[in-house]
């Protein structure tokens, strides 16, 4: 008995420890070999990826905790993990190319995405709000790194920064509002603060605290009013970058906030809905609106994700099992989504460049029809009509909001899905009505039209079988929400 | 043939033809006129099978028939098929007008002839769908899918304007309809179910179906278009390319009504009936307002498009008179301009292919040099007109005695309408097809060819059989409006019950209070 005490169990978290394992072992082999290892390092942490899903999806229903209450696991944090692992992993694979044609060949960049990747499935188990600091400082900082990862350019190495010190100042609020959650409730571990909160009810150190905490995680969903560096890191990062910031951070913050808010804070529920709600709303509105003066498509997607977010909150602001359910959907279609759109952003080429401004996607239907169309399909997806994957997305988050009697929250957001609209139309507008600009540069790296194709088909064909993804979300937000 | 697949069968039928084009190869020649082919013998056969279930349906009974079920999005949300009196009558009018959509773009669409023809399949799959889905969810999707394959036809085929056109229609429609979508997701979580036999069912509260029914106004008002949300409208007709004109004006405009029916009226009868004074305010001003707008238009296309509006007035005002006459004329009306207003849009469209102008100042005299064509307009002008004798009579005349029956004045201020509608239709005609030929460019104009004789003969056909004959439709639709009615009736009478119990009650009180 004693024994187990002192040595925690280590079967919830091998996973965990497999990745950053191997994670050191690539490292090893990228630093001893003296030919240009990044492909073989890039192939290997894809393997390693997939390994670890393995292990993931290998605990069936495994639900429990260790490691002194820090670290959990349970159906909900086994479908997020399989997410990020999902986005990671396509992450890389898009990479390949870029990093080969644009000098920035280095095996580092495999093992940071992997690294990154250890520090999100860290968040997602945490059980306790010292764990949580630690999953979100290990990802943090490996983006910092291949945010400015291109050294040579002046924008990626400004993004970089600039990431990096807002990054730290969230993590400064964060540290703030732990320590004031702490300080009045006397307990890091979420279930022990929950306990303390319906015991002797809330204090308005306590609100602090929590508006602290939901502040710092809002800026990492890169929620408004904490969006400010979105569209600069989003424009400066590397696109492959961009592709990861977009998807499996995301997703990884935004299901931390939901554990936390479901385990910590169910007894302040009220609290904190109000700031979901209107954070929910800002970032509906301002991804629409502000998107439609961009030119750059890479800003534009940017705000695009700011509005995304919005819509996943509009889950969490019903804070039932159908919100989450909701939320869970709309991550996983998202996600999905997004890489389809970066391998065509990182498709555009001409003479030796990465080009940018969505005008030179004008008349793309007539020189490249299959990669317009794709390209198309996830506009409207992004856009949220059916019948593509993005219409059941939002469709799950409202009709959640809705159940909870929601209604102002669901109709602005409804409507703000049709100012976003517009921007996405102007987009096929310019592939498929406008005069041709110059071709790309094709064809298509192969990984990439790979991807593409596999997100156009799923994002158009959801329709037909949506039932295992439905039923998989459901298994999970039952786990988190009792 | 198994009856519980036919609908899906005909619903996906197209989306498989599109298929077909998509993987077509060789040169872009050889595409083109397979691709062409290919439509036109999906189309075809897609009716026929249409007709199969026409013929086969069964007039005596209000339930829906050709019923399948199948799980969908878990839940109570399932893929659910099925077809009565009233919606099996749309689907053959979608299914008999796409072969004319696919003749008429044989020789005028000549650029990206392979994305046209899957866009415009693609599209009859989502009409078809829309006519058919018995629940709720199912319905929005096809009716919301429909934007795209239209969005796109409109934007690449379309004419000078056609972005500000293709924007226009669809962010117009996509606002009306997302607020209907959280009406759905209300009435989803009240019943627990968005099946539509349930829910027809299903007693919503007063309050409630209030909200509800706006809603679902917002998104039906802007299909259907009703003033003052019709302005998309003129815009996409001039902008669209014919086969484009004819879909919208024959198809799309009467899901707008077709919405009405399904779920207005008997979900919630108590807000319908409540509302009615705004629907017929509205419509009185649509016939009477756009007809006028009408008679000024230079353009041939727009015309049409605001004629449209004003006929559509006729439509809302019959189905929110709550009356047999009103209901069943404004079915038969919507059928009716659904080939009246497909063969004037092709008859503008053959002129367009000759001379590529749609100016009416352009023409003059055509009677000279294509007297087919004076016929065939002849015939389709008096059709949109209202003479008796063309199909176009029968659904105005009722309506509005079902006007008349709820509302003197409204029937009133709507049968001069009528008399508009005279003014600029005859006024077109005189313009086009009488006069002296001296425009240099008309001297050689040449008649309807065989093509288009073939394109327009069915709906000249259909027009004056069924204007001389309209039972065929009535009998089939007559037991579904019947039991629409009664118990849209039978709800209203319970909620005045309720209402006038409520007051005697009330009463009570004031008499023990004031004792």
């Amino acid at each position: 008995m004693e024994n187990a005490n002192l040595i925690p169990a280590f079967g919830p978290a091998i996973p965990e420890i497999v990745l950053a394992g191997g994670a050191m072992l690539l490292l090893m082999y990228g630093v001893f070999r003296k030919v240009s290892p990044t492909a073989h390092v890039a192939y290997g942490t894809v393997i390693l990826f997939i390994i670890t899903a393995f292990l993931v999806a290998g605990q069936g229903t495994l639900t429990g905790t260790t490691f002194s209450g820090l670290f959990t696991v349970d159906p909900y944090t086994r479908f997020v993990k399989l997410l990020i692992l999902l986005g990671a992993s396509v992450a890389v694979i898009m990479s390949l190319t870029f990093i080969r044609r644009e000098g920035m060949d280095r095996f580092e960049f495999p093992v940071l995405i992997a690294l990154a990747t250890v520090g999100m499935m860290m968040m997602v188990s945490a059980a306790s709000f010292m764990s949580l600091y630690m999953g979100l400082e290990l990802q943090s900082l490996a983006i910092y790194v291949i945010a400015a990862f291109h050294r040579d350019n002046a924008k990626s190495s400004e993004a970089g920064l600039k990431y990096f010190v807002l990054g730290a100042l969230s993590s400064g609020l964060l540290l703030y509002g732990c320590s004031l959650v702490y300080g009045y409730t006397g307990a890091l571990d979420f279930v022990k603060v929950a306990a303390a909160i319906s015991a002797d009810h809330q204090t308005l150190g306590l609100i602090f605290g929590l508006v602290f905490i939901l502040a710092a995680l809002a800026f990492k969903i890169s929620a408004v009013p904490f969006h400010m560096w979105t569209p600069d890191v989003y424009e400066g990062a590397p696109t492959p970058v961009t592709a990861f910031l977009a998807g499996a951070p995301k997703v990884a913050a935004l299901a931390l906030t939901m554990r936390v808010l479901f385990t910590a804070f169910p007894a302040i529920a009220p609290e904190w809905n109000q700031i979901i709600v209107f954070v929910s709303i800002a970032s509906m509105v301002l991804g629409s609106f502000a998107a439609i003066g961009q030119n750059n498509i890479k800003r534009l997607m940017a705000y695009s994700s700011i509005g995304h977010m919005g819509f996943a909150l509009v889950g969490v602001a019903a804070g039932s099992v159908e919100g989450v359910q909701g939320v869970l959907i709309y991550l996983s279609i998202y996600v999905i989504m997004n890489a389809g759109v970066f391998c065509c952003i990182l498709a555009m080429r001409r003479n030796g460049q990465q080009i940018e401004t969505i005008n030179d996607l004008a008349g793309l239907s007539r020189s490249q029809p299959l990669f317009a169309f794709f390209f198309s399909m996830l506009m409207f997806s992004l856009a949220g009509i059916p019948p593509l994957a993005g219409f059941f997305a939002k469709f799950y988050v409202f009709i959640a909001a809705v159940q909870a009697g929601l209604y102002p929250l669901a109709v602005i957001g409804v409507v703000a899905s049709v100012v976003g609209a517009f921007y996405y139309l102007r987009v096929i507008k310019l592939i498929y009505f406008d005069e041709p600009a110059p071709v790309f540069e094709g064809p298509m790296p192969r990984e990439l039209s790979v991807v593409l194709t596999l997100s156009g088909l799923f994002t158009m064909f959801f329709f037909i079988y949506p039932a295992p993804l439905l039923a998989g979300a459901q298994f999970a937000a039952a786990a988190l929400v009792p | 043939m198994a009856d519980g697949y036919i609908l899906s069968l005909i619903t996906f039928l197209p989306a498989v033809g599109a298929a077909l084009i998509l993987i077509l190869r060789g040169d872009e020649g050889a595409v083109a006129r397979n691709a062409r082919w290919i439509a036109l013998w999906t189309t075809v056969i897609t009716f026929a099978l249409s007709l199969y279930v026409l013929f086969h349906f069964d007039p005596s009974t209000a339930n829906f028939q050709f019923v399948q079920k199948t799980d969908w999005l878990g839940g109570t949300i399932s893929y659910h098929m099925g077809v009565d009196g009233i919606s099996v009558m749309f689907v053959v009018l979608t299914t008999f007008l796409m072969p004319a959509c696919i003749l008429a773009s044989w020789e005028s669409i000549t650029t990206r002839v392979r994305e046209y023809m899957i866009a415009f399949l693609i599209l009859e799959t989502l009409m078809i769908g829309v006519f058919c889905s018995l629940d709720l969810v199912l319905f929005y999707f096809f009716f919301e899918a429909g934007l795209i394959p239209m969005f796109l036809i409109i934007g690449i085929w379309g004419g000078a304007r056609r972005i500000y056109a293709s924007f226009k229609l669809f962010l117009y429609t996509l606002l009306g309809s997302v607020l209907m979508l959280i009406a759905i997701m209300a009435m989803y979580w009240h019943a627990g179910t968005t099946d539509i036999p349930t829910l027809m069912d299903h007693p919503f509260p007063a309050g409630m179906q209030t909200w509800l029914w706006l809603a679902f106004f917002a998104s039906f008002a802007v299909k259907m278009p009703m003033w003052p949300v019709h302005t998309w409208l003129p815009d996409a007709h001039v902008e669209a390319p014919t086969a484009g004109s004819v879909i919208l004006a024959g198809i799309l405009l009467k899901m707008g009504g077709y919405g009405f029916l399904r779920f207005s009226l008997p979900m919630f009868p108590v807000a319908s009936a409540d509302f009615a004074p705004l629907v017929f305010t509205l419509s009185v001003i649509a016939i009477i307002y756009t007809s006028l707008v009408a008679l000024v238009q230079e353009d041939m296309k727009k015309l049409i498009a605001y004629s449209s509006v004003a006929h559509m007035g006729f439509v809302t005002m019959g189905i929110f008179t709550g009356t047999t006459q009103g209901i069943e004329g404004g079915i038969f009306q919507m059928l009716s301009h659904g080939w009246v207003s497909a063969a004037l849009f092709l008859c503008v469209g053959v002129i367009y292919d000759r001379i590529h102008t749609r100016e009416i100042s352009a023409y003059g005299g055509l009677v000279e040099r294509m007297p087919f064509y004076a016929v065939a307009l002849m015939i389709f002008t008096m059709a949109n007109v209202g003479l008796p004798g063309t199909s176009g009579f029968v659904g105005e005349f009722l309506t509005l005695i079902g006007a008349f029956k709820a509302n003197t004045w409204v029937a009133a201020l709507a049968a001069t309408g009528v008399i508009l509608s005279a003014a600029y239709a005859l006024f077109l005609y005189r313009r086009v097809i009488f006069g002296v030929l001296d425009k240099e460019k008309l001297k050689n104009i040449l008649d309807l060819n065989r093509r288009e004789m073939i394109t327009l003969a069915p709906l000249v056909v259909a027009t004056i059989l069924f204007g001389i004959y309209p039972a065929p439709i009535f009998n089939i639709m007559a037991v579904s409006v019947e039991h629409l009615i009664s118990n849209y009736a039978a709800a209203i009478a319970a909620s005045d019950a309720a209402g006038s119990a409520g007051n005697a009650a009330l009463e009570a009180l004031r008499q023990i209070a004031t004792r």
